[in-house]
């Protein structure tokens, strides 16, 4: 892994992303507060530039007490959707809802001294 | 969980360092195709046809509508548009269509809105460019999208004017400017002498490259009125696709709640319906030498019907008698389009390519521009294909069905497919 500097704190406005091609390595680097989530921009579904979609809070279904559904609500986790087939993504952890085996590639990322450093692989 | 770097590896800055953009329903095909265009590197000695992708028709609605042969329904149309841009004149938009998109998760099935400068070509023809180029796709066959559901029409002359004003469109105004894109002549099902005309007008138009039935509609297509139809067609020696699609206003799909149920049974029911006519009542019996093309609806419920008629039939062979073999022996003489393609048990989908004799009989199909495409890695990346059927299914077995030709840079290595 090579730590790479992308950048200051000020370039990423905090609730926001970037998507950064880094020397040929593509990146989305999400931003909230003063955490930062990054992953490789390639969806394990069918290689779709999964973070340059859109984000949008995970779906659920609130059920009654007897079972009954109460409708379709967002819920506060962010979900990073895949803008080729929808593919949906926790921002926090990279997994799908779902599917087990579908994860993003996570890449580390800190923040020291106001810049932001990612590593990337090689 | 936060992403930790220890901080411990090698530091660097970048040599070079760019943003890339949010993806959006104005966003360029080929900024949504970048990674396509990456996959299409490593195939680019591939010949590869689409067999079906689709123009966006509402996005040109005003010169469509304004080709119907009517006066009355031309002014009809004219009128409607004036009035309402978000309802398209004339049309039986569905209930599901609005739900393509996911709620703008999907943005490049949210109609185009691309930006198109060119001057020299239509704006459809630019945008259908982009796709090839981008997925390195050499020929892109292209079927009408709304258009797909005028089989249930309330009124029977609305289809017959639309697809009369579709097929000019197309011949006139979309295949004359690119030779890599081709066409199927929109057959007015609902009324068999106007699809003989429409054969007989359209079908050696250049570019066309055979005829296509709507399928999704309540005609049985074995009725004695189609027989001279199906003669003509298999007279011109060009395929007949049968292109499926949804229909939530059937009683059956109106139990269901959700898109995704719909869209993943009724596409199949009306192929499963239509093929299981066609069969039982010894359509390939009669025309022999008529190639039929069963479009869009992946390819496992071609292996389950298989089984079942073989099943049925076994026991009531009598009320086929048209049949001298199993059921499943025709099937496997038809071809099928790949998209979407099942690949959750990748086992499954390798018995299934080899019960519908994929090497053959499977031809790749995109359906860009709609919500759920595949690319041609989704063929090329398949563990169980040898080298030779992928070269099949992504393109060799189309350029025989339809007849067209392989460029000689993509004609070395390459056997010929073996086509009944």
């Amino acid at each position: 892994m090579t730590e790479t500097l992308i950048g200051t704190l000020k370039e990423f406005p905090d609730g926001d992303y970037r998507i950064i091609d880094i020397d040929g390595f593509e990146v989305g680097v999400f931003r909230r507060g003063t955490t930062f989530y990054a992953y490789e921009n390639r969806c394990p579904h069918y290689g779709g530039p999964v973070c340059q979609g859109k984000i949008l809070h995970r779906v659920e279904e609130r059920l009654g007490d007897d079972q009954s559904s109460r409708g379709l609500r967002f819920a506060p986790e962010e979900h990073i959707i895949c803008p080729w087939h929808g593919v949906e993504f926790d921002l926090k952890t990279g997994r799908h809802a779902g599917h087990s085996h579908y994860r993003l590639r996570a890449i580390p990322a800190r923040v020291q001294a106001d810049e932001v450093y990612l590593d990337l692989p090689g | 969980m936060p992403n930790a770097s220890g901080g411990n590896g090698t530091k660097r800055t970048p040599r070079k360092m760019r943003d890339l953009p949010k993806i959006d329903r104005a966003s360029d095909t080929r900024d949504v195709l970048a990674h396509a265009a990456k996959d299409a590197e490593r195939l680019k000695d591939y010949f590869i046809i689409d067999i079906d992708a689709h123009v966006t028709e509402l996005a040109f609605w005003d010169e469509i509508t304004g080709l119907i042969d009517s006066d009355v329904y031309r002014h009809v149309a004219a009128e409607m548009r004036s009035r309402s841009a978000a309802i398209p004149a004339l049309m039986n938009l569905q209930t599901g269509i609005a739900y393509q998109g996911m709620s703008g998760r999907i943005p490049h099935d949210d109609g185009p809105r691309e930006p198109v400068t060119e001057k020299d070509v239509h704006p459809q023809v630019v945008m259908t460019r982009r796709a090839m180029d981008s997925m390195g796709i050499d020929y892109m066959v292209v079927f009408p999208t709304p258009m797909l559901q005028l089989g249930v029409h309330p009124q029977p002359e609305v289809e017959i004017e639309l697809s009369h004003a579709y097929n000019r469109w197309m011949t006139e105004k979309i295949l004359p400017q690119d030779t890599r894109m081709k066409g199927l002549v929109y057959l007015p099902f609902i009324d068999p002498e106007e699809c003989e005309k429409a054969v007989k007008e359209f079908g050696n138009k250049p570019g066309v490259i055979g005829f296509t039935v709507c399928s999704t509609r309540y005609k049985p297509i074995h009725h004695n009125s189609y027989m001279r139809l199906y003669s003509m067609i298999q007279e011109s020696g060009k395929p007949l696709a049968f292109h499926a699609g949804y229909h939530w206003g059937d009683p059956a799909m109106l139990q269901i709640n959700r898109f995704i149920g719909m869209h993943a049974l009724s596409f199949v029911q009306f192929n499963m319906l239509h093929v299981t006519n066609w069969v039982l009542n010894g359509m390939p019996e009669r025309f022999p030498k008529l190639k039929t093309v069963w479009v869009e609806s992946g390819l496992a419920w071609v292996a389950f019907l298989m089984q079942r008629l073989d099943s049925e039939y076994v026991m009531r062979s009598s009320e086929a008698p048209l049949l001298k073999r199993l059921p499943s022996d025709y099937i496997r003489e038809m071809y099928f389009t790949t998209q979407p393609l099942e690949t959750g048990n990748m086992k499954l989908t390798e018995a299934i390519f080899d019960a519908v004799n994929a090497e053959t009989q499977v031809l790749y199909s995109s359906d860009w521009p709609h919500w759920d495409f595949n690319p041609p890695n989704s063929i090329a990346d398949l563990p169980f294909l040898s080298e030779q059927k992928k070269r099949n299914i992504l393109g060799l077995n189309s350029a025989k069905l339809f007849n067209i030709e392989i460029p000689k840079q993509k004609l070395a290595k390459k056997p010929e497919p073996v086509i009944r």
